[in-house]
């Protein structure tokens, strides 16, 4: 703990809310684009999804989270034959995004009890803290 | 000086404070995949910790890397994660308590001494 660039478990908190914050804004990206259609199969939207990473620090031993990058899910959009509708292709068919609500919907609830468990641990950690500091 | 004085609680607030830090690392990583979750066998820790101070050798936090241990998971999962949100929980909430109570233990020390400087 004597380098002063160590990791602190504010440090870790912090980082930790902030790759949680990440996931939970994918996910409602998603959400948001949920019955989104497009003409092509390649225009149609993808769900994003959030790679979580442990980052170790080695001067303190403690190991944060970080959101390691974003990735397009692989679902396939799904194919519904709809000639009415003004984007549909040649064939009358349009192209609506593979994305699963509930699944979706599960994500963020993950998330913000992790979320709420992080917190939880930081007052925990910074009360104990005070009590330290306090004492004489 | 402080270990004359404290006894045993000056190292084993340190090391809570260190086991605070580990179990606070697995709950932030509670859902990346891979993480293994770790924690240090604490017993073993402090008296490693009480040997050296004897022998006069000042390790830092590298000491307690020595007494690591990696949690065996009640069910595996698939992306190889480890970390029991419960578990962790408890480990926390528990180290919490073990913390504060050696806190007070030192707190108690230092106004036994501090009366008997003033005496009153």
């Amino acid at each position: 703990m004597s380098d002063p660039r160590a990791m602190s478990l504010f440090d870790l908190s912090t980082r930790a809310m902030s790759a949680q914050m990440v996931r939970m804004n994918a996910a409602a990206s998603n959400l948001a684009n949920a019955g989104s259609v497009s003409s092509t199969q390649e225009g149609a939207y993808r769900p994003i999804r959030t790679v979580f990473a442990a980052t170790l620090d080695e001067a303190s031993g403690l190991a944060s989270v970080e959101s390691a990058g974003l990735v397009r899910s692989e679902t396939p959009p799904v194919r519904r034959y709809d000639p009415g509708h003004p984007l549909a292709d040649d064939t009358g068919h349009v192209f609506e995004a593979g994305i699963d609500e509930t699944a979706e919907m599960v994500e963020i609830t993950e998330s913000a009890r992790q979320y709420q468990n992080i917190v939880q641990a930081l007052q925990t950690a910074k009360q104990l803290m005070l009590d330290t500091i306090r004492s004489k | 000086m402080s270990e004359r004085l404290f006894g045993i609680h000056g190292a084993a607030l340190e090391l809570r404070s260190q086991r605070m830090g580990l179990i606070a690392s697995n709950i932030a990583n509670a859902a990346t995949p891979g993480y293994k979750a770790r924690d240090i066998d604490f017993t073993a820790a402090l008296e490693g910790r009480l040997d050296r101070s004897k022998s006069g050798d000042r390790a830092g936090a590298e000491g307690i890397e020595r007494h690591r241990i990696y949690r065996t998971p009640t069910m595996a999962t698939l992306d190889g994660n480890t970390v029991e949100l419960g578990r962790e929980q408890v480990a926390f909430a528990e180290n919490a308590l073990r913390y504060s109570a050696t806190l007070s233990f030192i707190e108690g020390k230092v106004s036994t001494i501090t009366r008997a400087l003033k005496g009153d």
